[in-house]
């Protein structure tokens, strides 16, 4: 039997495709790379996952495992005509043990739908990327997502407790679990960021967490970046760790409002966002804190949300910055590196000065609180060589923060955006221990293929390099 | 004595093991002994951050972030190396979180004698796969880790143990976010922290007394239960549960535990990977470690 007739017959027709129309679906993520695939598998459970591994094992084939394809590095792109599972049809939330504050869930569960499903428990699921409504917890897993709320509550991996998965071979287990020290390695702590190189997660035990029985959202806003930034480090020194600490440059500030009319301070050269949560008496506190660190470091105006319509509508601009960009121009690239907070003025006074020597316009709207840059070069595709200045300006930024003493990725994840950044991080030692796990799951290295880990550490196995790649 | 001298004394062949202070067991009898570096790198209070050699004792860490209002979750005694190496969270993991989520970055030396970097020393980071959190908790096996770039969190400006007779399963439902549940069968004790008057409303409203913490926990066991299941306890013997988490400290050994035939080949192929000779603390079994 073909591959096909194979998958077809142990998962069923219809849940294997390959019309030229969702092939080139499954091509690409949300980045701006692409591969190819000759097989795209849509399981409906753990078995159908297993019998994919499992055929792809047997004709020596690699496999891809895919969420809701919203990642932003490369990290679901099929290499080498690499069968895609994708996991959208397991969708289901398994239970939930409101007591005890946990659910197992399918990986194909929209991060934003189980926080909704726990709600009338008081609960939710922390983790909140700007992508919550569409990407999966089983995306979340292999990228350890983060969010704005990742600030006070740590990304996915603090709030992932048993991961049932299909190994690179086939079988079937469990890492981690319900209680806290299961014997033996942190299993679940490796997979989870593994970006899919490990084996396919197939069901999620994940920590459910305490909805904060008050708020409190301001909007700050400053002359320069620089008193922003010594603001958020003022906080953090100061012994307070906020619920979100948010930063959105000028040229951001007048693309959203010019979008949403929310009142924000456009003449401003940044604006914090700051969110504190917890018990009433020591939020009021926390708000009188921080309004007077901004104010030793010359805060112009102090705009604490009177309501929760108000602090919706703050958190609208914060949220809808991707989407009033494009109002600037047709096309974006977003970046994602992290740097020590006291490096944050200096960095970005380097991707200012990066974006105006390759003539692009760069908007900043980024987690501040834990030193998150997310610059996003906006242009226009249809302008001769402008692809290139952008890759070149990104290479720049990404080597810039790394140079601070900052890293990589701090949310998206390295994937095949910044797989030969990697030695910019690592040593070849480094690559190399990372490389042992990944043999010790997959020795094959038919789980992803191609990802995280630059080709020389392998052996010396050329891919082909998609099209849209800068790597 | 430096990273490097340590990794020149582990070296790359013949059986090596990791001693540190002994409070957690020591290191494996009739091995070569190394210790790793001790002493505090430095302190960022701003990026809430601090790096200090694996040999460093966990107390001169606290004692260094003490001034800056900060503090890190690794439980007392011993070293930060020896902590890290058996995984064990403290007491109040309920409201603190995991040990494992403490680690940034780590310095390792591998089985060939070689310094390996983990992780980043920003306190976001997905760059790469996730080693330091399959450090923690390794007992030694994998590599000796030498230096650590630590998360810290604010200490608290105000917080109180309290003793309740209720029923821990609802008190648990009706707190926010203490810091500790402890229970025996009998007693709740309860650890909050936060502003005094949201301390004292929750006090209030769930009819706590302020009181001490448990004398001691038992220590014949330390069990690792789903928290769905610590009711079951009561008749086990004497014990301290820690509610919310599942671990319990016991006056009996945890029950033995199947281990999945495909975890137990996971382990030995990740042993074989990073330290193919066994030269690391031979003769631990971590699967075997509770």
């Amino acid at each position: 039997m073909t591959l096909v007739d194979e998958l077809r017959a142990a998962i069923g027709t219809a849940q294997v495709r390959t019309g030229p129309t969702e092939l080139s679906l499954y091509r690409r993520d949300a980045s701006n790379m692409a591969g190819s695939s000759a097989v795209v598998c849509l399981p409906r459970s753990s078995a159908d996952v297993r019998a994919c591994v499992s055929i792809a094992d047997r004709h020596g084939v690699a496999f891809v495992a895919r969420g809701s394809g919203t990642g932003l590095a490369g990290g679901a792109v099929p290499l080498d005509g690499a069968i895609v599972v994708a996991t959208s049809k397991m969708n289901r939330v398994l239970s939930v043990d409101a007591v005890n504050r946990q659910a197992w869930v399918e990986p194909g569960v929209l991060n934003l739908d189980l926080t909704r499903q726990v709600e009338p428990l008081g609960v939710h699921f922390a983790p909140d990327p700007s992508s919550q409504q569409t990407c999966s917890i089983g995306g979340n897993v292999a990228n350890n997502s983060g969010g704005p709320h990742c600030l006070a509550e740590g990304v996915t991996s603090s709030h992932v407790l048993a991961i049932e998965v299909v190994l690179p071979d086939g079988t079937s287990t469990m890492l981690g679990g319900e209680d806290p020290e299961p014997p033996g390695y942190d299993l679940r702590g490796a997979f989870v960021g593994s970006e899919g190189m490990l084996g396919i997660a197939t069901s999620v035990c994940v920590k459910l967490t305490q909805n904060p029985p008050a708020v409190r959202t301001m909007l700050m806003d400053f002359d320069t970046v620089d008193d922003g930034a010594a603001t958020v480090s003022g906080i953090i020194a100061a012994g307070m760790v906020p619920a979100a600490v948010e930063m959105m440059d000028q040229l951001c500030l007048q693309a959203v409002e010019a979008y949403i009319h929310a009142d924000l301070p456009v003449d401003a050269a940044a604006a914090l966002l700051v969110e504190v949560v917890g018990l009433p008496t020591g939020l009021d506190a926390d708000v009188a804190a921080i309004v007077a660190i901004a104010g030793e470091h010359g805060v112009r105006s102090v705009r604490v949300a009177q309501d929760e319509a108000e602090r919706a509508l703050l958190w609208k601009g914060r949220k809808s910055a991707f989407g009033a960009i494009a109002r600037i121009k047709p096309n974006y690239y977003l970046h994602d590196t992290v740097v020590p907070r006291s490096k944050l003025p200096e960095v970005l006074a380097e991707v200012y000065a990066i974006a105006a020597r390759y003539e692009l316009q760069v908007l900043n709207v980024f987690h501040a609180g834990d030193g998150n840059l997310h610059p996003l070069l906006v242009y226009d595709a249809r302008e001769p060589g402008v692809l290139e200045r952008v890759h070149l300006a990104g290479q720049e930024i990404v080597t810039a923060s790394v140079a601070a003493g900052g890293v990589l990725s701090g949310e998206h994840g390295i994937g095949l955006e910044k797989r030969d950044y990697m030695p910019l991080m690592f040593s070849e030692v480094d690559l190399e221990a990372q490389q042992m796990l990944r043999h010790a799951f997959d020795p094959l290295e038919r789980a992803n293929p191609g990802k995280v880990l630059p080709s020389p550490a392998t052996c010396g196995d050329i891919h082909a390099v998609p099209e849209g790649a800068w790597v | 004595m430096d990273l490097s001298e340590f990794a020149e004394e582990i070296g790359d062949h013949g059986a090596v093991t990791i001693a540190g202070l002994a409070t957690r067991g020591g290191p494996v009898d009739g091995i070569r002994p190394v210790m790793a570096p001790g002493g505090i790198d430095w302190v960022k209070p701003e990026e809430m951050t601090l790096q200090c050699g694996a040999g460093t004792p966990v107390e001169e860490v606290d004692a260094a972030l003490a001034p800056f209002g900060q503090t890190v979750v690794i439980p007392p005694s011993g070293t930060v190396g020896g902590a890290l190496a058996v995984g064990r969270s403290g007491i109040r993991r309920l409201g603190h979180g995991p040990l494992r989520d403490a680690v940034l970055q780590a310095r390792y030396v591998d089985a060939a004698g070689r310094i390996v970097k983990a992780g980043g020393p920003t306190v976001k980071n997905v760059s790469g796969f996730d080693l330091c959190r399959l450090l923690v908790g390794s007992w030694g096996t994998l590599g000796f880790i030498g230096e650590v770039i630590l998360r810290t969190r604010p200490r608290a400006r105000f917080e109180q143990w309290y003793v309740s007779n209720g029923d821990p399963f609802e008190l648990i439902g009706r707190l926010y976010r203490p810091v500790s549940v402890l229970w025996d069968g009998e007693q709740v004790w309860v650890l909050l922290e936060g502003h005094p008057d949201d301390v004292e409303r929750q006090v209030a409203a769930n009819g706590l007394r302020p009181g001490d913490p448990p004398a001691d926990l038992p220590r014949g066991g330390r069990w690792s239960l789903p928290p769905s299941q610590l009711s079951t306890l009561p008749g086990t013997g004497r014990f301290v549960a820690e509610i919310g988490v599942g671990v319990v400290h016991h006056e009996h050994p945890a029950p033995p535990r199947e281990i999945d035939p495909a975890v137990r080949r996971l382990h030995h192929r990740i042993k074989h990977e990073f330290d193919p000779a066994g030269r690391l603390n031979p003769g631990i079994d971590v699967l075997a470690q509770s």
